[in-house]
């Protein structure tokens, strides 16, 4: 079914109304939406990033290069810690749907942990190269790393605390709309740090060496 | 037990990663853990590995994360290029777009300038 099909064809149930005349569409999908475009702006802020780690990648001013910085198996480990609070996010998003408090919480936790394990690890590679006299003002290479994969780490960090303020909001509000919608928005905003992790990993971790 | 809200209205739109129980549900989430765990697994084998031909890793690596970017748009995001989904395609697309030119333009602008620059030497020399 092409574009133009799609916005003429009227839905089931909804006969031969045209599109002019349905109205405005639903909130939760208003409000779906918009959080979509902001984090599509937030991956562009992203990519301008990446741009700049890409640029300065090989700048190292005589100073230590990825390929013995970085430490493989720690960044598997990370990836692995994200990529599942992503899939218990979605459980969690499940559970919020079925009204199931209980769920809701067990699944956030495990979200939660999962992703302050993350930080954790990220955090200790972090000082371990500060500690190595490679922190940021090393080199231009390093100044593009800590800003890249720290601003990641702010997003998750940020993350973190939007989950700890939804489940209180569950805890006292209960599902009423407005609650079921931040909790949407909050559990995209976790699967597009996991893709924005993806691209990290690939460029920064896996990709020193091939600068 | 209240009844299940469908994140989709009359004008047939659907917001991204709602409706999960029209969406395939707990079985798309396992889908997709499976799909990201192979690829993940797969990235970082060619990282490591001898096995394959040197200039063809940089390659492999991002046809692995993008099909994994792609991974997790479909099964977490639960968007698709049905009807329903016409608005959140258009914008994915158009974020694509976006990100490519500031990625791929910068490194080539830089590049140009970096091919272009007067040799440090030379251009010390020149200030005398």
């Amino acid at each position: 079914m092409s574009v133009v099909d799609a916005l003429t064809t009227p839905v089931d149930g909804d006969t031969n109304i045209p599109l002019s005349e349905r109205g405005p569409a639903a909130i939760e999908v208003v409000v779906g939406f918009g959080f979509w475009l902001f984090l599509l702006s937030d991956v562009v802020i992203f990519s301008a990033l990446f741009a700049a780690y890409a640029v300065l990648a090989d700048r190292t001013a005589g100073g230590p290069d990825g390929l013995h910085l970085f430490n493989r198996g720690l960044v598997l480990i990370e990836t692995g810690c994200l990529l599942f609070s992503s899939f218990t996010c979605g459980l969690c998003s499940i559970a919020i749907e079925r009204r199931s408090a209980a769920a809701t919480y067990f699944w956030a936790a495990i979200t939660f942990a999962f992703g302050a394990a993350f930080l954790g690890l990220e955090l200790s590679e972090f000082l371990r190269m500060g500690s190595e006299g490679a922190g940021p003002t090393r080199s231009a290479f390093l100044s593009a790393f800590f800003t890249l994969v720290g601003t990641h780490g702010l997003h998750v960090t940020l993350g973190l605390c939007w989950l700890a303020v939804m489940m209180a909001q569950v805890a006292t509000l209960g599902f009423r709309p407005v609650v079921v919608r931040r909790l949407l928005c909050f559990t995209l905003f976790w699967h597009a740090l996991d893709i924005v992790w993806i691209g990290v990993f690939t460029i920064v971790y896996l990709g020193a060496g091939y600068a | 037990m209240p009844e299940p809200r469908q994140a989709q209205d009359v004008r047939g739109d659907h917001a991204p990663g709602g409706a999960q129980t029209s969406r395939g549900g707990v079985r798309a989430y396992l889908a997709g853990l499976g799909f990201a765990i192979v690829l993940t697994l797969a990235s970082f084998w060619v990282a490591g590995t001898h096995t394959v031909w040197g200039p063809a890793v940089p390659i492999l690596l991002a046809a692995l994360a993008i099909g994994q970017m792609g991974v997790h748009v479909v099964f977490f995001f639960h968007i698709s290029s049905g009807p329903d989904d016409t608005n959140n395609f258009l914008a994915l697309a158009f974020g694509i777009f976006v990100v490519g030119l500031v990625v791929f333009g910068s490194m080539l602008i830089m590049a140009n300038l970096d091919a272009n620059m007067m040799p440090m030497e030379h251009a010390l020399q020149t200030q005398h």
